[in-house]
């Protein structure tokens, strides 16, 4: 009977499996140290050992029985597409929906991580134009958010400026820090490019840490003024000119956590429009090109240079509202916050996220900063957890968890361009 | 054998080009003339610098020695030796296609012919910029852009694909695409670099009627001139009005393409000396 032997078979394997980990786990899980009265003794856990054996072997028996009896047709590819989009039409706008909603039901704690996460998902926008777009690979993107931040924290203790006029300054001073990292690197490429971003990157923390005299150094700058609405300040005390007195209401600290996180939900839809939208026009065109193919960017006369430039200013000046966002909610910064974990951070959400998607960054933004901070009770388990999770994604998904293509323009209706064909830049 | 009475005016002149590579000489004071509303081929040996000829005239390479004077209808002489890369296409309009096909693999077949739009769609950065909030006259620009695009696929047989990705594309529309690119720059001049390579006999046919075509020019088109690398002498020889013969970096020969064919250098190049064989070169 093939039936019958097949599941002799299959818990056969189980049991071999369950006795390798029983030779792993054994020693590792099964013995913990304690202090004992004179010296260090060790404390038997079989029941530990009990329960990780018989997880290996009830999760080896029941991925054989999956593979034996799931359905012979798997899903082509073209229908993986299709529900993708399907799906991807629906989650787009549920996740909206659901984050302009959160001030309504969700208390301070899930405002302060919606926060944190909106900031992650409009750096992973900003980077996005520069990695994904243009394919110029930067690991010093950091260095923008600091420019930002620090832009932002000095105008306003210095010249007792608003947040809402030093927002445009700060993106516009990091729009230019852009330009002045992109012409000594327009002529790296690829790894060399990634080497030349990330010195760049520690370059700025450094002068903000050492420039004593204008930045204060380590301890950074305190008292950074928050924002206000229309002029109207979400102080405690209610006085007048406070949204509380305004309003009439009872001052509460939620009231300026949610206004908080209107504000970064705007900046990020903003990012968000905006690479969109010149995704369709000639520029972004050009930078997609520009990550398929230099030497045939050249050759239809486009400039490369001013190309490059512009798609380091822009993600720059994303990159530097984020920074002068950041300043305004913490109301304290130092060089600490700007370091290259950072970067290596939005980089990772970008290309999880999938190379150039717009909707794959915001979920693996989602994923990473949400993730990172849900599974905090696990301590130091979380990097496992998290470094497992990335290596089955680049198992299963090596181009991201969004990796086909919408074309800009179409002559009937748009075909999505799967992954295989995209060139993910050279820088 | 006489020169035609009236000569067309002269579009291309390289005067004593020379590019060397260290110690290398790819190409050896070359002087040739490529007249407007022609087609003139480069013909030679592999490695007889015909690509480096191509990539000195497109900017790719600066020459070591010489002169590349283009002489656009419009008036005025352009020394394109003096300008960078991007400025020879979009100034000079030279366009020029590459013997390994340089498509931009991940975006559609229309996505292409408006990347080679570019500098018409968007004239500035600044320009640019302004279009993310509407002004500029961006969709107007676009509308025209789309409408040209489909000109020149109708033309090269590729309309029902226009939105397919370009890597996808089997290899001889890849071909047809990138000359279709290239002729969306409204060149001057058009620098093919072996379209012919990796065609069928079909094929092959169908880019002579279109070389053809844009040489003349069509439907309210300009005719541009064409300067043709190719290999495959059936091409050559059916739509050339001049030829141009380099071996070892030197010019051979230069004629139209019935004396180039009776040269006997020519012969002694492509088949070694004494041969007498005259069809296999034609």
């Amino acid at each position: 009977m093939p039936a019958r032997s097949g599941v002799v078979a299959a818990l056969r394997d189980a049991f071999l499996s369950a006795l390798v980990a029983l030779g792993l786990f054994g020693a590792m899980i099964g013995l913990k140290t304690a202090v004992g009265p004179t010296s260090l003794v060790l404390v038997p856990r079989p029941w530990a050992v009990a329960i990780t054996v018989g997880v290996v072997f009830a999760g080896r028996l029941g991925l054989l029985a999956w593979r034996a009896w799931r359905p012979a047709g798997t899903p082509s590819p073209r229908q993986v597409v299709a529900f993708g989009r399907r799906a991807g039409h629906s989650v787009a706008p549920l996740l909206l929906i659901f984050a302009l909603t959160l001030p309504a039901y969700a208390g301070r704690y899930w405002l302060d991580l919606g926060i944190l996460v909106l900031t992650y998902i409009m750096l992973g926008w900003g980077l996005n134009i520069v990695v994904g777009l243009a394919g110029l690979l930067d690991l010093g993107y950091v260095a923008f958010y600091a420019v930002g931040a620090y832009s932002y924290a000095l105008l306003a203790t210095n010249f007792d400026l608003g947040f809402w006029t030093c927002l445009p300054l700060a993106g516009l001073l990091a729009a230019c820090w852009g330009i002045m990292l992109g012409f000594p690197v327009l002529r790296l490429r690829g790894d060399y490019l990634a080497i030349v971003t990330l010195a760049f990157g520690e370059i700025i923390r450094i002068v903000l840490l050492n420039w004593v005299s204008l930045t204060n150094g380590p301890n950074g700058i305190s008292g950074i003024p928050r924002p206000t609405l229309f002029g109207l300040t979400f102080s405690m005390d209610g006085g007048p000119g406070s949204v509380a007195d305004f309003f009439g209401v009872e001052p509460a600290i939620t009231q300026r956590v949610a206004f908080l996180y209107y504000v970064i939900l705007g900046l990020a839809l903003l990012t968000n429009w905006v690479s969109l939208r010149l995704r369709r026009l000639p520029l972004g065109r050009a930078w997609e090109a520009l990550r398929e193919d230099e030497v045939a960017c050249r050759a239809l006369g486009i400039n490369v240079t001013t190309t490059k430039l512009t798609a380091f200013a822009m993600g720059a000046c994303f990159g530097g509202f984020a920074g002068a966002f950041f300043a305004t909610r913490q109301a304290f910064i130092s060089p600490e916050s700007f370091n290259f974990m950072e970067s290596a951070i939005v980089l990772a959400i970008v290309v999880l996220g999938g190379l150039g998607s717009q909707l794959g960054v915001a979920l693996a933004a989602v994923v990473m900063i949400g993730g990172t901070e849900i599974f905090r009770d696990f301590a130091e388990y979380r990097m496992l957890i998290f470094g497992g999770a990335l290596v089955v994604m680049m198992i299963l998904r090596p181009r991201g968890l969004v990796s086909s293509r919408t074309p800009s323009v179409s002559l009937g209706a748009h075909k999505q361009i799967s992954a295989e064909l995209i060139a993910q830049g050279r820088g | 054998m006489a020169p035609a009475p009236l000569l067309p005016p002269s579009l291309l002149e390289v005067r004593d080009l020379s590019m060397r590579f260290g110690g290398l000489t790819a190409v050896d004071t070359l002087s040739f003339v490529a007249r407007a509303g022609e087609i003139t081929a480069v013909i030679g040996p592999n490695g007889a610098g015909k690509t480096t000829v191509f990539n000195c005239i497109t900017g790719f390479y600066r020459p070591t020695t010489g002169a590349l004077a283009l002489t656009p209808p419009a008036g005025g002489t352009l020394l394109l030796e003096r300008m960078p890369g991007h400025r020879i296409a979009r100034h000079a309009r030279v366009a020029r296609t590459f013997q390994n096909i340089r498509l931009f693999a991940g975006m559609t077949v229309l996505e292409n012919l408006l990347v080679a739009q570019h500098n018409t769609l968007m004239p500035s950065v600044v320009n640019g910029l302004l279009a993310v909030i509407g002004l500029g006259g961006h969709a107007r620009a676009e509308r025209a852009a789309i409408d040209r695009a489909c000109f020149w696929l109708e033309a090269v047989n590729l309309l029902a694909r226009a939105d397919d990705p370009a890597g996808a594309l089997p290899y001889g529309a890849q071909r047809r695409l990138e000359i279709a690119r290239a002729m969306c720059t409204s060149p001057v001049l058009l620098c093919l670099d072996e379209p012919a390579a990796g065609l069928n006999p079909r094929e092959s046919d169908e880019l002579s009627v279109l070389l053809r075509r844009i040489r003349d020019g069509a439907a309210g088109e300009a005719g541009c001139s064409i300067l043709l690398i190719e290999h495959d002498m059936g091409v050559v020889m059916r739509i050339s009005d001049h030829i141009v013969v380099l071996d070892h970096g030197r010019k051979i020969s230069d004629g139209t393409p019935a004396e180039v064919r009776a040269d006997p250098t020519v012969i002694a190049a492509y088949l070694g000396e004494g041969d007498e064989a005259e069809e296999s070169v034609a």
